[in-house]
């Protein structure tokens, strides 16, 4: 399969982010007619990876060579006019067009400097019928399945010439005879020669569909398998590794009383299903699971930020099922959400505003805001939480670390029983993470029920008592502090 | 001082501010008759209605929404009242209330379109001018009322202690309370956490959908009040009053240096925006500039106000 010269080679391809090196220089060959298997934990690399061979990322340093000569493209356009499509996760179809316009939207073939219509629907039927599709080219797209959608957006990519087709993860929404349908197409373009990167978490898939698999940790390339069939444990093992060794506090012994339990809980769109746990005083729970497996939704919904299906929520045995955040906000549950920007803070406005909006009983009597209150009450926790600013200053003039504080000082000021932190230390720096880490171990010691949802493996393992592991809305297992490590965790969260 | 300018909430409205004295100082040398207590007394007359309209105008767009209906709730107000006092014979005081409980009601009807099902703000709003100024219209089939009691129209023309009228008064207080209550009430700074992102908020345990509602509610009853005052001025109504009086009360808010954005902003800004409007007014007709193009220079004025204020925010 890999006979003759690549059609793209990578050579030393770097990616920094200020400071931070996400990329540390990679490798990579793609010849025509194989599919490569791109894989790796969360974080490791591999949308930066595909984002900078589809022309949407700058290298920092590195060469690529596409077809023999070199190629750096400058943005997306240029990449798609040499051959190479990327097909995200996310469709971007234009719903209410039709299938045609939605293939060649932006080139349109013309004639008279009209759009050739006729010629349109035919070149794009062909395109569809190229991938085994049977829809009129007419047909307006909104209705579709997502295996369709999914197609039209790679027959998108092929009616310009694609030479190439990274698919990043594209059977994440898909059921069962959808993924044979897209599998039956890829295996179509393999033999017609178009070279194809893979994204997935479904390792199962990967055995069946990749010719290689190519496994990133922590920005590096650190294992290739010339064949796709490979043991699954082996695959894992080195997706997890050992990565930079990470300074966790000694967490406390927890309580023996349950704060909070979670029965059946399920959610109306299907995010989670029938998810129970219990949470004792003095206990930190982590949550882990893969992009997509509903974590997020799953303590959302126990703050009362999400809608409930079914199921219910108890706080000391009480039944306290949240319909509004307010509501878990009063039986003394607090959510740190996971999108800081945009859930956590009001950017423009100033840290004591940010803080006071959530504590009305601290900063008002009466209804009436007492600024002398305020300031105190801001200053008091700027100091508990170690927050560098004043609190006069916007939350978008600090760092993003400090950004968190806040926003775990805006929360956890209440003194709630059970605080749940939703990716707290994303896109932060290693000192305030350590701080994080800090306070976690500080609340578990108050006797404070904490649970954790983190993408970091290493830190759900490094900061829970429990972990409770999700895979595509499903609880996959709940481990004990003493059974989990990175393998088990991963083998539940990739079933 | 700080904690005046603080209190006055002139965030972002230092600006108008300085627009808005540089304008007098102007006026003060190119006219006779601009610098007088009477003059002043004269504009402030004339701002009532924009002024009292404005305020809650600067509510809905501080919580990121936008109020199209106010000119013709005005109009709405003004004419229940009319029928209430002069065809039904209903007592003043009654036929104010049930006045201004129809604007509310607007409003609420409004919030919960909003809110409950989900239509945007402008299409509510809009829905609501259109409405309103058909009810409006179908109250008198189209006609004016005349025959409010006399001390109606006094409360406009008698300057009480010789410098406050009635209305003028009112406003006065519309703009102490709503500068309190934005200043110092947790239900005022709930306002900015909703219209700097709505989500934060909610997480935050604040009741949106409640806080929204009754924002549109509050709008329509100053546009209500505002219909009264205007009411009184002229001691008659007319369903046609107040068409297009929701546009001036968006640039005097935007004058003022509230974003349409949500979230900054605030009513000391607004009393400005609506002075500069007010004081432009007055001294073109003092300056003789004909009223087209007196349109034309308070257009001009509302992009100056924007693009000043959005360069500054661009340099810091």
């Amino acid at each position: 399969m890999t006979a003759g010269d690549p059609i793209l080679s990578l050579r030393g391809i770097r990616k920094s982010y200020g400071p931070a090196e996400v990329l540390h220089g990679v490798d990579l060959d793609i010849h025509a007619g194989e599919v490569v298997a791109l894989l790796g934990e969360n974080g490791a690399g591999k949308s930066t990876l595909s984002g900078i061979i589809a022309g949407s990322i700058d290298p920092s340093a590195g060469k690529m060579t596409w077809q023999g000569a070199p190629y750096a493209p400058a943005n997306p356009r240029e990449a798609i006019d040499r051959g190479v499509g990327l097909i995200h996760q996310e469709l971007r179809l234009l719903p209410h067009l039709s299938i045609a316009e939605n293939v060649y939207v932006g080139r349109y073939p013309t004639k008279f400097g009209c759009i050739d219509r006729a010629r349109m629907v035919a070149d794009a039927t062909e395109q569809l019928e190229r991938l085994g599709l049977t829809i009129p080219a007419t047909r307006q797209v909104q209705g579709l399945s997502t295996a369709n959608q999914q197609l039209i957006e790679i027959a998108k990519a092929l009616a310009l010439n694609a030479k190439l087709l990274i698919l990043d993860e594209p059977t994440a929404s898909l059921g069962g005879a959808e993924v044979e349908l897209l599998f039956r197409q890829v295996e179509k373009l393999r033999a017609e020669g178009v070279g194809i990167v893979y994204i997935s978490h479904r390792l199962e898939e990967i055995r069946r569909i990749a010719d290689r698999i190519v496994v990133l940790r922590d920005g590096e390339k650190v294992r290739e398998f010339e064949k796709g069939d490979v043991e699954v444990r082996a695959i894992v093992e080195s997706m997890v590794g050992r990565s930079l060794e990470r300074m966790f506090p000694e967490m406390p012994v927890p309580r023996d009383d349950i704060t909070l339990s979670v029965e059946n809980l399920s959610s109306p769109r299907g995010d989670f299903n029938d998810v129970s746990f219990e949470v004792r005083k003095g206990e930190i729970f982590g949550i882990a699971g893969l992009v997509g497996a509903g974590r997020t939704e799953l303590v959302r919904a126990i703050t009362g930020a999400d809608p409930i299906a079914s199921g219910r929520v108890l706080m000391n045995g009480e039944e306290i099922t949240p319909r509004h955040p307010a509501d878990a906000i009063s039986h003394g549950i607090a959510l740190v959400p996971e999108d800081r920007k945009d859930q956590g803070l009001i950017l423009k406005h100033s840290i004591a505003e940010n803080i006071g909006y959530c504590n009305k009983e601290a900063v008002t009597r009466g209804g009436f805001m007492l600024a002398g209150r305020l300031r105190a009450f801001t200053d008091r926790n700027i100091e508990r939480f170690g927050v560098k600013g004043r609190g006069a200053q916007n939350a978008d003039e600090m760092s993003g670390g400090n950004q968190q504080k806040v926003v775990l000082a805006k929360w956890l000021a209440r003194d709630p029983e059970v605080v749940v932190m939703d990716e707290p230390t994303r896109g932060i720096d290693v000192g305030a993470r350590s701080s994080i880490y800090e306070i976690i171990r500080d609340l578990a010691r108050d006797g404070r029920s904490v649970v954790v949802v983190s993408s970091d493996l290493e830190e759900v393992l490094g900061v829970s008592h429990r972990i409770l592991v999700m895979a595509q809305g499903r609880q996959a297992g709940i481990l004990d502090r003493r059974e989990a490590n990175d393998v088990s965790v991963m083998e539940l969260a990739t079933t | 001082m700080r904690s005046l300018v603080e209190m006055f909430s002139l965030k972002g409205a230092t600006g108008p501010l300085i627009g808005l004295v540089l304008l007098c100082l102007f006026l003060t040398f190119a006219t006779d008759s601009f610098f007088s207590i009477r003059n002043f007394l004269n504009i402030l007359d004339q701002i009532t209605v924009l002024g009292i309209m404005a305020v809650g105008m600067t509510f809905v767009i501080l919580i990121g929404g936008i109020d199209l209906s106010v000119g013709s709730v005005m109009a709405l107000a003004m004419m229940v009242l009319g029928y209430l006092n002069v065809e039904a014979g209903m007592s003043m005081p009654a036929a104010i209330l049930l006045a201004l409980v129809a604007a509310a009601l607007t409003g609420i009807i409004a919030g919960i379109l909003i809110t409950e099902f989900n239509v945007p703000a402008f299409i509510a709003t809009l829905a609501m001018m259109s409405v309103a100024r058909g009810l409006a219209n179908m109250i008198t089939n189209g006609s004016q009322v005349i025959g409010f009691p006399p001390w109606f129209n006094m409360a406009a023309i008698i300057r009480y202690g010789g410098y406050l009228t009635m209305t003028v008064a009112v406003m006065l207080i519309v703009f102490a309370l709503a500068l309190l209550y934005q200043r110092y009430r947790y239900g005022g700074r709930t306002l900015y956490a909703i219209g700097g992102n709505p989500e934060v908020a909610r997480l935050a345990g604040i009741n949106v959908k409640r806080t929204t509602v009754l924002v549109y509610m509050t709008c329509s009853l100053l546009a209500g009040l505002a219909g009264i005052l205007l009411a009184a001025r002229l001691d008659a109504v007319q369903p046609s009053s107040g068409v297009a009086y929701e546009l001036d009360a968006i640039a005097a808010v935007v004058i003022g240096g509230t974003s349409l954005s949500g979230g900054t902003g605030g009513v000391g800004g607004t009393i400005i925006g609506v002075l500069i409007i007010g004081v432009l007014r007055n001294g073109l007709n003092l300056l003789g500039v004909s009223p087209f193009l007196q349109q034309v220079i308070i257009g001009l004025v509302i992009v100056l106000a924007v693009a000043a204020e959005t360069l500054k925010t661009r340099r810091t």
